[in-house]
């Protein structure tokens, strides 16, 4: 449904993608794992548009996505920062979601799955970390989309809002969804993920299931595997303290003395 | 984008910022009123305050709701909306309410007085008229100034500001201090030209060559009645006033479809 | 008593001598014409009401004129209509329109030449080239008339009151408009002006040219091209009078050009571009006058010698003072300033620091005039707020 070939982005002169190909096509669970900036959420927004990539082309349901904006109908997302306008109640931030996207839609099982009822009322700004970002996963499965994307969808929430989280996540996947999620919390990614995306430094190091990441990398268990993994990405890709790395990531050697 | 403008225009008449230029406006007026029932002399003291008042509140105004709804932006973004859409509604929303909070706050001493039979009706109306512009144009540039500063507040107010200061102020300093360095030349032409590139000054004149006022301008004053006194140089005067419009409209757009959020 | 009785018969015998030949359309006597004819020194004419199509009236016997209920004089627009060459003669109650104009001549609804002890009263001239027109005569008077003119150029009208070499004339509650000049006085010495109302005429409500020792007081000028000119005058007295209203590129209420001691007293100007315009004004006193509302208030041109302002009041004018060329000896003393933002902490009424009416940017726009377009902005408010 969405695939991304030769990506590259860079943030003046940070190269946060770096010539990234990958498609996500098959109904499941993917989870994008890899160190904090790594470039997960900026992957993520890329496939949104909020992002526009410097180079390489994104597909979208068959159609490029560059200037584009009604395929974001067909994907539920999920922002890594449960953000809203502080002086908006509940009730009206829903009611204007469905207002601006102009299509019906049934909040209500959410509602009742995240236990939001007593909360409708209140003011975005006067509600806790966690509760916002219950309010932020509504947002994202509101509608009935082929894709979701989230982005940290556990943080801050409790392990009720939890169980559910991961029972609703289950169900669209049953239903046939392409589901993409990043998180740190290994064990979600054993308990659910299909797939293993792991990012490194803008590159795709290791695309498998988790199963075959946790063998290749020889650990006792996911966790160690990545560590593993981290480890030996660490060491190979070390640079000689007299070299220094182009943007392409060919050593070159800098200040070297002649022996 | 109708939808968008009206989320904009509601979470503004929400603030009671905007309540308290309404109110100033207002009681503005109506102490004016109150001290003098001349209504070319009120138009003339209006003009003094809208001028500067306009502008200056529109660009505090621009900047100030840009980075207060970036999470309303966020949300948006998200949504399957074009981006430019969401901006120039957020914009006109926010342009919207600052012009309906001046003609409402000068308006309603207006009708409450009830003058509309007297011949400086329609100098108070230009007044207005270029009061809604100017609100127009700088909300415009200092939206476009904080979203290409989206992540330096502090840079982006900076600039606004600064922006505010130079066409307020510091142009008028450089096109007095050019007048006077040229002046053994005729002028009246670079004169005329020069307003033109700095909206308060074309939108003050515009106002001022409809008073009793211009007759003390002169030759140059006659030189500029002559090109914008008629109908057809106001309209010109209103067409220049419509590009500066479009300038930071554009800008807006063009960013709106580059931007990395 | 006895002096009443003295005076009635004094009265009755002074009528009982003089004949009244009554003119209309159904008397004996016709014409306006034909009944001076008829008439001898001393003798009323009453005319009745009715037009009558005459011209060059010629009235040269001393008579006593009189129009009930507003006989009509028709000039046809084919030449003046009275003039007025014997002594003692007394006009009162017509209506006279229609001189025309010519190349040739200065016509005029009622022209008064060579004489003395004239009385031209309550007449109205509608549409004269000249109203009244006065030359080389003396000791007259010329009150309440309505002179209405249409006039659309300085090049191609009259004056409404015209005066050419006449000494102590009265003109006094005079209504005057759309003439060239509302009064013109050129070589007329020891003369008053009073109480008339001068509006829309083309050039001046008022205009002395080379006369001298006359005083103007109690006018209202408003709404003409300029207000007054006093031109190449001496001691000529302006008192109360209102300068209002004299709007346009080169208006002024008041010009003042080569004219020395004169005084100006309890006037009021407002509304006007420039209050007053002096050049070459030299020993003049302005006392407990009124400037509101001007545009420039005062502005000295060059050769402006000694002239002193005091006890004025200025309030709300956008510049009080421009001063261009070379000026001195002037001084300005208790005089009220609306502008003035000094403090008085002797509580005297009077502000410590004294008032400065020049202002900056007023020297900006006399070194260059195109600075104008910077009026009213914020820059030169800063730049006149920096100055105090």
């Amino acid at each position: 449904m969405i695939s991304v070939t030769h990506l590259s982005k860079s943030f003046s002169r940070l190269e946060v993608l770096k010539d990234i190909s990958v498609d996500f096509t098959r109904p499941g669970i993917t989870a994008v794992l890899g160190p904090n900036g790594s470039g997960k959420t900026t992957l993520i927004k890329c496939l949104l548009g909020m992002v526009i990539p410097d180079q390489g082309d994104i597909q979208a349901f068959g159609q490029p996505v560059k200037g584009q904006w009604t395929y974001r109908s067909q994907i539920g997302y999920l922002p890594q920062i449960a953000r809203f306008p502080d002086n908006l109640r509940v009730k009206e931030l829903i009611a204007m979601i469905k207002d601006i996207r102009g299509t019906a839609a049934d909040e209500a099982p959410l509602i009742e799955a995240f236990g939001l009822e007593t909360y409708l009322d209140k003011k975005l700004g006067h509600l806790s970390g966690g509760t916002k970002q219950k309010v932020n996963l509504l947002l994202a499965l509101l509608y009935d989309t082929p894709v979701i994307i989230m982005d940290e969808p556990t943080a801050g929430l409790d392990p009720i809002a939890l169980i559910r989280l991961k029972d609703i996540i289950q169900r669209e996947k049953k239903r046939g969804k392409v589901i993409l999620i990043t998180t740190h919390i290994i064990s979600l990614v054993e308990e659910i993920a299909d797939e293993v995306v792991f990012l490194l430094e803008g590159r795709i190091h290791f695309r498998g299931t988790p199963e075959q990441l946790r063998m290749q990398y020889a650990g006792a268990n996911l966790e160690e595997a990545i560590a593993n993994l981290l480890l030996n990405e660490n060491q190979a890709t070390a640079v000689h303290p007299k070299l220094t790395q182009n943007h392409n990531g060919i050593a070159l050697h800098k200040n070297l003395k002649p022996c | 984008m109708l939808k968008i403008l009206k989320y904009s225009f509601f979470d503004m008449m929400r603030s009671r910022w905007i309540y308290l230029y309404f109110g100033f406006f207002f009681a503005f007026t109506l102490s004016l009123f109150l001290i003098s029932t001349d209504l070319s002399k009120v138009v003339v003291s209006l003009m003094n305050v809208i001028l500067i008042l306009c502008p200056l509140i529109a660009t505090v105004f621009g900047v100030m709701y840009y980075y207060n709804s970036r999470e309303f932006t966020e949300l948006l973004l998200a949504q399957p909306i074009a981006r430019r859409v969401i901006f120039l509604g957020q914009y006109i929303g926010l342009a919207l309410s600052l012009s309906l909070s001046l003609l409402a706050g000068v308006g309603i001493p207006f009708v409450i007085y009830g003058i509309f039979q007297s011949a400086d009706i329609w100098n108070f109306f230009s007044l207005l008229l270029n009061g809604v512009f100017l609100s127009f144009i700088f909300s415009g540039i200092s939206f476009w100034i904080a979203l290409k500063n989206d992540q330096q507040k502090i840079r982006g107010f900076g600039l606004a500001l600064a922006v505010w200061l130079f066409f307020a102020v510091i142009y008028d300093g450089i096109f007095l201090l050019l007048l006077l360095s040229f002046s053994d030349y005729p002028l009246e032409r670079f004169a005329l030209g020069a307003s033109m590139f700095n909206p308060i000054d074309l939108s003050r004149i515009t106002v001022l060559l409809q008073l009793d006022i211009s007759a003390l301008m002169g030759y140059t004053g006659a030189v500029f009645q002559q090109f914008l006194g008629n109908g057809t140089g106001m309209l010109f005067a209103f067409g220049v006033l419509t590009l500066w419009l479009l300038l930071p409209l554009w800008r807006i757009g063009r960013i709106a479809g580059v931007k990395d959020f | 008593m006895r002096y009443f009785i003295i005076i009635l018969l004094f009265f009755i015998s002074g009528h009982s001598l003089a004949r009244i030949i009554v003119v209309c359309k159904t008397c004996p006597v016709e014409g306006i014409g034909v009944a001076i004819q008829l008439a001898q020194e001393g003798d009323t004419i009453l005319v009745k009401r009715g037009i009558y199509q005459e011209y060059d009236i010629k009235i040269d016997k001393c008579l006593t004129l009189i129009g009930q209920d507003w006989p009509v004089v028709e000039g046809g627009n084919q030449s003046e209509v009275f003039s007025i060459t014997a002594p003692g003669v007394t006009m009162e109650g017509f209506q006279i329109q229609n001189t025309g104009a010519s190349q040739s001549q200065e016509r005029a609804g009622i022209r008064i030449k060579n004489t003395s002890d004239f009385r031209i009263r309550r007449n109205r001239l509608l549409n004269t080239y000249f109203g009244i027109y006065l030359e080389y005569s003396r000791d007259g008077i010329v009150e309440d008339n309505y002179i209405k003119g249409e006039a659309v150029s300085e090049t191609t009208s009259g004056n409404a009151v015209h005066a050419w070499y006449c000494k102590q004339i009265t003109v006094r509650g005079n209504s005057v408009y759309g003439h060239r000049d509302g009064i013109y006085f050129e070589f007329v010495d020891s003369s008053w002006i009073s109480h008339n109302y001068s509006e829309a005429n083309v050039r001046y409500g008022l205009h002395f040219m080379f006369s001298n020792d006359d005083r103007y007081f109690h006018n209202t000028f408003r709404h003409n091209g300029s207000g007054v000119a006093v031109m190449f005058s001496k001691r000529i007295d302006m008192i109360a009078n209102h300068f209002e209203h004299n709007w346009g590129t080169a208006a002024y209420g008041l010009l003042l050009k080569e004219i020395y001691d004169a005084s100006l007293r309890d006037n009021h100007f407002d509304r006007n571009t420039i209050g007053i315009f002096m050049e070459g004004a030299a020993r003049i006193n302005y006392e407990n006058n009124t400037f509101s509302n001007n545009g420039i208030t005062l502005k000295m041109m060059g050769g402006c010698i000694a002239n002193h302002f005091k006890g004025n009041f200025f309030f709300s004018n956008t510049l009080d003072l421009v001063v261009e060329g070379n000026t001195n000896d002037n001084s300005f003393d208790g005089n009220y300033w609306s502008e003035y933002t000094g403090y008085d902490l002797n509580r005297d009424g009077v502000g410590d620091v004294p008032y400065r009416p020049v202002k900056l940017f007023a020297y900006v726009m006399h070194r260059c005039p195109e600075s104008v377009v910077l009026l009213r902005s914020f820059f030169v408010d800063l730049l006149n707020l920096s100055e105090k």
